[in-house]
């Protein structure tokens, strides 16, 4: 596969797991993703959370989110080891990079639309048109 | 049950956005149009991991809300629906609740 994929890996781990040993694990999943030629673009330990339903009997867990480039492969093995390790009650892997690209086209749409309307309304009322304009620029630097 | 979620609306930050004619007088529903929220706040991805924004879309017993109580796009509902599920899947909302 040539394409480079981008993919959401969030997982929980067992409240009880001790804040060293959460890193550990993290860092352990990272070895396992680089060493699959995969590469990381954001860590991000959500903390300890109430979970909304028991899982394995158990109310909360600690949320530790990833942001991985790279083919799927990676994946493929990243989650056949969080399977059976017990210390990980969930994991869930979501593929972005065609979300994002077709979030980034709707923007893309929507600010030459912006451009195109303002155009035709400068023409028939000037200044009143123009704030409009400034005031949906800052919106979409917003979004 | 039937009016439940317009009971709701209100708690939920929803503007009561529809009136509905007395019954047996003139009959049809008056319908104000709704506005899809997030086309006015032009959203182009709905993450899975803002608890807060997806927590307005469901009501107590913990289903998604409909679009006729939501007001939302087509487009932006299913975003949100997706969104819900996959927050679902990791135990950041409920599945069902009490």
């Amino acid at each position: 596969m040539a394409d480079k994929r981008t993919y959401e890996v969030v997982f929980i781990i067992d409240p009880t797991v001790g804040d060293d040993e959460v890193m550990r694990l993290s860092e352990a999943v990272q070895k396992i993703i680089t060493g699959q030629g995969g590469t990381i673009t954001k860590t991000e330990i959500m903390g300890k959370r109430q979970l909304a339903y028991e899982i394995n009997h158990k109310k909360d867990g600690t949320y530790v989110l990833l942001e991985v480039e790279g083919s799927g492969a990676e994946i493929a093995e990243l989650e056949r080891r969080m399977r059976v390790n017990d210390q990980i009650l969930r994991y869930m892997t979501i593929r972005v990079d065609e979300d994002r690209r077709r979030a980034d086209k709707l923007r893309d749409r929507r600010a030459r639309k912006a451009a195109r309307r303002t155009g035709a309304k400068n023409k028939a009322s000037g200044a009143g048109a123009t704030a409009n304009a400034a005031a949906a620029d800052t919106e979409d630097a917003e979004a | 049950m039937s009016s439940h979620y317009e009971d709701r609306e209100n708690s939920y930050g929803f503007e009561r956005e529809y009136e509905r004619a007395m019954p047996g007088r003139g009959g049809r529903r008056m319908q104000r149009r709704k506005i899809c929220r997030f086309c006015m706040e032009k959203v182009d991805l709905i993450d899975f991991k803002d608890v807060k924004l997806l927590q307005s879309y469901i009501p107590e017993r913990g289903k998604i809300l409909p679009r006729r109580i939501s007001g939302a796009c087509a487009a932006h509902q299913r975003m949100l629906a997706e969104a819900i599920k996959r927050a679902r899947n990791i135990a950041l909302l409920p599945y069902a609740a009490d």
